[in-house]
């Protein structure tokens, strides 16, 4: 073999490194002493850093164009590397508001970083992914950490109840999504997507059988990124895990379901859209109106913020099915752009908010009770704000950002004709409003009734003054993110001719 | 030879027809071959059996079996007849199929296996392509026979193996063996120095030490410990049955001391490529390579004392894994290196 | 009806008699053997189609590693047979429409247009020197690579997750540390205490 046979692999720098410097924690933490463990937690951190340092030199390198390497099983396109992007500085957020939190519950163990780390890999795989085998690897490489971190407490009954329960249900939904891709697979013979698209594009490939498989996908897909039908689980593994594990799967992870999504729907079967997007405005529906009124009945703010993932899981996918209208592709870009600019969103609001949670929680205090948000501006006037501008963001008021994501969205479904789920979308966010700001009175107008010491480190106050005041710069000025997701969704195969 | 050969093949055809000849024909020269190879086999474990007493004796300022036949050479036809007609006690709770069933799974592998060992040059009953796989599957298949009976091992041994292959690319021990024949040292005569015992020596020592305890052999032999448990699972079984553990456990100890000659001794290749040992039937080598195996194997089972069981784990878990890991990916290094000694 | 064909169907025969000893057999130990048996007729089944590497995974794989495991598990359980008869008479309309369901989809599979199994072309006799277990070595590194290295990866994570879970570092377990008994000093272990001798009162 000389070097001209190996593939280039520089679209895959990131994850190579990332492996590399993930084995090499896994190893260097087993000779850690005890009170080096911190130590650890910098490396992760250093690898996240240098992971997007390099992804960004690949970026330059690349020009932005669509990368494509290992046989065309990996894809670097602008999609790509802009999620993962957002993955590792996410993760590293993660890590940073988790710190305390698990060292306070004893839980700060080495295995911890490595798993997020492989689940960070996990997920820039599924990112990249242009070949069902490697979506689906990634996919299991990245749920088999999150399964695992969800149990890392293992003396907990509920932690591990909910890692179980996620555990069953995720090997359900694996088993639908492998199905519906052997299907694909018989009916268009090629497990590549963008081969695929372009067998179905042809159209000589059997309907009954594709669109069977299809829907297989689509239930795979919709357990991943947790709608109605298959959101049974995110109330009891939110609730369920411990804190820091909870913010993980909520921000990280969206982001790979929905470069799954895009990659199956639009990669792969935008030739299919008139099916799929039948199915998402159902789900869709069925999402907001479920996820937004069970979250009223909550009193935990951790199954409140779960339920109004689900809310907020449909929301985003209003703007995946209005990407196709009777056959046109003309504004594909815009709804793709629009749900991905949503997603990104998304994450931030849920990062800031569950970092919040981390950082009320102490040492045999969870803070997970809405009523232990009582007269948290009389406590620490600060995060009462910061909390006040992540729960109008989710609420979507203006001039937060949560605003512009869902004026996004929803100029997307006005555009390709479909009024009436537009005005559906509006008032059922009208409805979440309702939790949302029951928090906020919670916090400025009623008595404080826990009286514990208020005290996250330096690095957590200033992450979260940063995340909490990013809704409110991003709300003002979302137009170069904007434009950003615009030129990623453009670089898509089948949107870039 | 190869006429006869021709004249039966013929014969066949006669009496089956030309459809039906043919395939009859290769089954009974296959059946011919299979008792060609087992019977001899079991003969050399009956005397492997005189041989550890003997050995063990002399170790231990003995003299060993000396009463039946001149200097005991006929005790092990002794032992075969007084176990032929032994009474089969089978335990009243204990389940009868299996119960006969376990002596047979440990003896079957022990025996399909040698359908892969050449014994020389292009004398092999199946040269099949993929030989080491085959004899890894078919031994991990022994431990059924032990499991049913009540213990079972673990196997580190087909790790070391990996090695070997990445040298002589190539799975199939007939190519293994005539891989040892080149390489820097054999080039200039010394044979033995070429194969693969001395550049692959951690890997060598790994695999006959995993070897001895894939066989449960002293001092690994926890499964059937006298003083522990009171040899183990052999306890139930009397007459036959044990009869036939004996023989798979002897046939093992002969097969995997054949595989260790094979992968690193060079097979049925003389040590020094001289005229005069060249002369030599390579049969001869390969029986003198084995001999020397099994005279270590008992050699260790008169010398060490016996290991505990979680220092037998220890050994294969954080010694023997972690050192093949590392061998394998040094010796993948080495071959890319100018020094290849496998050119 | 060739020798071949012969072979196939007593291989088949034997292969679909243990896979209904499997679920018929009352003791579960000979269930798991019959399954044992099942996975090595199907290899022998395998190796007939010249897929000799597959079918020496498979008895590798699965009788050699997998069912050992399951096998001790099984033996272990001790399980209550008469418990798990219970529930026979209320699961079988369950069951028997699953039955009925997988029959089903093996029909649409065999039978019907989508995919008729019989249209595929044989694959051409590839020769004598063709070796299976190199080209499938050839096709896993080179073209195939990626996703045998996140498989790799996935193993490593389900170590990993593996220990993380289950390893309890006891601190009340007593063990020996043979080299610190080896390096041993006598001061370590004896103090010589110069008593003034008693006196006799």
């Amino acid at each position: 073999m000389s070097a001209s046979d190996l593939p280039i692999l520089l679209p895959a720098y990131g994850e190579i490194l990332l492996l590399v410097l993930a084995s090499a924690i896994l190893l260097v933490d087993l000779f850690l002493p005890e009170r080096l463990r911190g130590l650890t937690h910098w490396l992760s951190l250093a690898t996240l850093a240098a992971c997007f340092v390099l992804t960004v030199q690949v970026v330059r390198a690349t020009g932005g164009q669509a990368a494509y390497t290992f046989g065309g099983m990996f894809v670097a396109d602008l999609m790509a590397n802009v999620l993962k992007l957002v993955v590792y500085a996410a993760v590293a957020a993660v890590l940073v508001y988790s710190r305390r939190y698990l060292a306070e519950r004893g839980m700060l163990r080495g295995e911890f970083f490595v798993l997020a780390l492989f689940a960070t890999l996990g997920m820039a795989v599924m990112i990249s992914a242009n070949h069902m085998l490697a979506l689906y690897l990634g996919l299991e490489l990245m749920s088999l950490c999150v399964y695992s971190m969800v149990a890392l407490n293992r003396d907990s009954a509920t932690s591990t109840e909910a890692a179980m329960k996620y555990f069953v249900l995720g090997a359900l939904a694996s088993g639908l999504l492998l199905y519906g891709m052997s299907m694909l697979y018989g009916a268009t013979g090629t497990l590549d997507l963008t081969q695929m698209a372009q067998v179905i594009a042809v159209g000589q490939v059997n309907g009954v059988v594709l669109v069977f498989g299809l829907v297989f996908v689509v239930a795979g897909l919709s357990f991943k990124l947790g709608v109605v039908p298959f959101h049974m689980w995110i109330p009891d593994v939110y609730h369920g895990a411990p804190n820091a594990m909870t913010l993980f799967i909520s921000t990280a992870p969206k982001l790979a379901a929905f470069a799954m999504a895009v990659r199956m729907l639009v990669n792969g079967l935008i030739d299919l859209a008139g099916d799929w997007q039948q199915m998402l405005v159902v789900m869709a529906v069925l999402s907001m109106a479920l996820g937004n009124f069970a979250a009223i009945a909550q009193t935990n703010i951790k199954r409140m913020l779960a339920y109004s993932t689900i809310s907020h899981m449909g929301f985003m996918l209003l703007g995946l099915l209005a990407g196709v209208v009777g056959g046109n592709r003309f504004s594909a870009p815009d709804a793709y752009s629009a749900a991905m600019f949503y997603t990104v969103v998304y994450v931030l609001m849920s990062l800031g908010s569950f970092g919040m949670v981390l950082a009320l929680s102490r040492a045999g205090f969870e803070a997970e009770e809405l009523d232990d948000y009582r007269g948290l501006n009389q406590r620490d006037p600060w995060l009462a704000f910061l909390m006040l501008l992540l729960m109008f963001a989710l609420a979507g008021v203006p001039p937060t950002v949560g605003f512009y994501a869902k004026l996004a969205v929803i100029d997307a479904v006005i555009k390709a004709g479909q009024i009436w789920l537009a005005v559906v979308a509006v008032l059922l966010s009208l409805v979440g409003a309702f939790y949302y700001l029951r928090v906020v009175k919670l916090m400025y107008f009623d008595e404080p009734r826990d009286a514990g010491p208020i005290a996250p480190g330096r690095d957590v106050r200033w992450l979260l003054s940063a995340n909490g005041l990013a809704m409110l710069v991003l709300g003002v000025m979302p137009g170069s993110l904007m434009a950003l997701c615009l030129v990623a969704v453009q670089g898509l195969y089948p949107l870039a001719r | 030879m190869n006429e006869l050969v021709a004249t039966l093949a013929g014969y066949s055809s006669a009496w089956f027809g030309p459809q039906w000849g043919p395939p009859v024909w290769v089954f009974v020269k296959t059946l011919v071959l299979i008792l060609v190879i087992t019977l001899p086999l079991f003969g050399c474990v009956a005397y492997l059996t005189l041989a550890e007493r003997k050995i063990i004796g002399y170790m231990q300022v003995r003299i060993g079996p000396n009463r039946v036949g001149p200097a005991g050479l006929l005790q092990p036809i002794a032992d075969a007849v007084k176990l032929m007609f032994k009474e089969l006690i089978i335990p009243a709770g204990a389940n009868k199929f299996l119960f006969v069933l376990a002596p047979m799974l440990t003896l079957m592998p022990a025996l399909a296996a040698w359908a892969v060992i050449p014994f020389g040059p292009e004398v092999v009953l199946a040269d099949v392509d993929a030989g080491l796989l085959y004899v890894m599957a078919i031994t991990s298949m022994g431990v059924y026979g032990v499991i049913i009976a009540g213990w079972a091992s673990n196997s580190t041994m087909g790790f070391a193996l990996v090695c070997v292959l990445l040298v002589s690319q190539s799975l199939n021990l007939s190519d293994i063996v005539n891989g040892q024949a080149r390489g820097r040292f054999a080039a200039e005569g010394l044979n033995f120095l070429s194969w693969n015992w001395l550049p692959l020596l951690p890997m060598f020592l790994v695999y006959f030490i995993s070897a001895v305890a894939e066989t449960n052999r002293a001092p690994f032999d926890v499964a059937e410990g006298e003083s522990e448990i009171v040899a183990g699972f052999h306890v139930e079984y009397s007459g036959m049955t044990f009869a036939v553990f004996f023989l798979g456990e002897y046939a093992n100890m002969i097969l995997v001391s054949a595989l260790a000659t094979i992968m690193f001794l060079g097979g049925w290749l003389p040590p020094i490529d001289a005229p005069l040992l060249n002369a030599i039937p390579g049969f001869f080598w390969l029986v003198l390579k084995i001999g020397f195996l099994l005279f270590c194997f008992l050699w260790f089972r008169a010398t060490f004392p016996r290991y505990r069981y979680d220092q037998i784990m220890r050994l294969g878990w954080k010694v023997f894994i972690p050192l093949t890991i590392v061998w394998l990916v040094l010796v993948a290094a080495w071959m890319q290196t100018p020094w290849n000694p496998w050119q | 009806m060739t020798i071949e064909l012969l072979v196939f169907y007593v291989f088949a025969a034997l292969l679909a008699f243990a896979g209904l000893r499997v679920i018929t057999a009352r003791n579960p130990v000979h269930a798991a053997l019959f399954l044992v048996l099942a996975f090595f007729t199907a290899a022998a089944i395998w190796m007939l189609l010249r897929a000799e590497f597959l079918a020496i995974a498979l008895v590798l794989v699965y009788v050699g590693a997998v069912m050992v495991l399951f096998l001790f598990v099984v033996m272990m359980l001790d399980i209550n047979l008469d418990r798990l008869r219970e529930g026979f008479w209320r699961y079988l309309p369950l069951g028997a429409a699953v039955g009925v369901l997988v029959v089903f989809e093996m029909a649409l599979v065999v039978v019907a247009k989508y995919y008729a199994s019989g249209t595929l072309p044989m694959p051409a006799d590839p020769g004598p020197g063709y070796s299976n277990t190199k080209a499938l070595g050839r096709l896993l590194y080179t073209d195939y690579v990626y996703p045998f290295e996140l498989a790799a990866v996935l193993l490593l994570v389900a170590i990993v997750a593996a220990i993380a879970l289950t390893m309890r570092r006891r601190k009340d377990t007593k063990y020996q540390d043979p080299a610190r008994q080896a390096a041993v000093k006598r001061r370590d272990r004896v103090r010589l205490v110069s008593m003034p001798a008693e006196k006799k009162e």
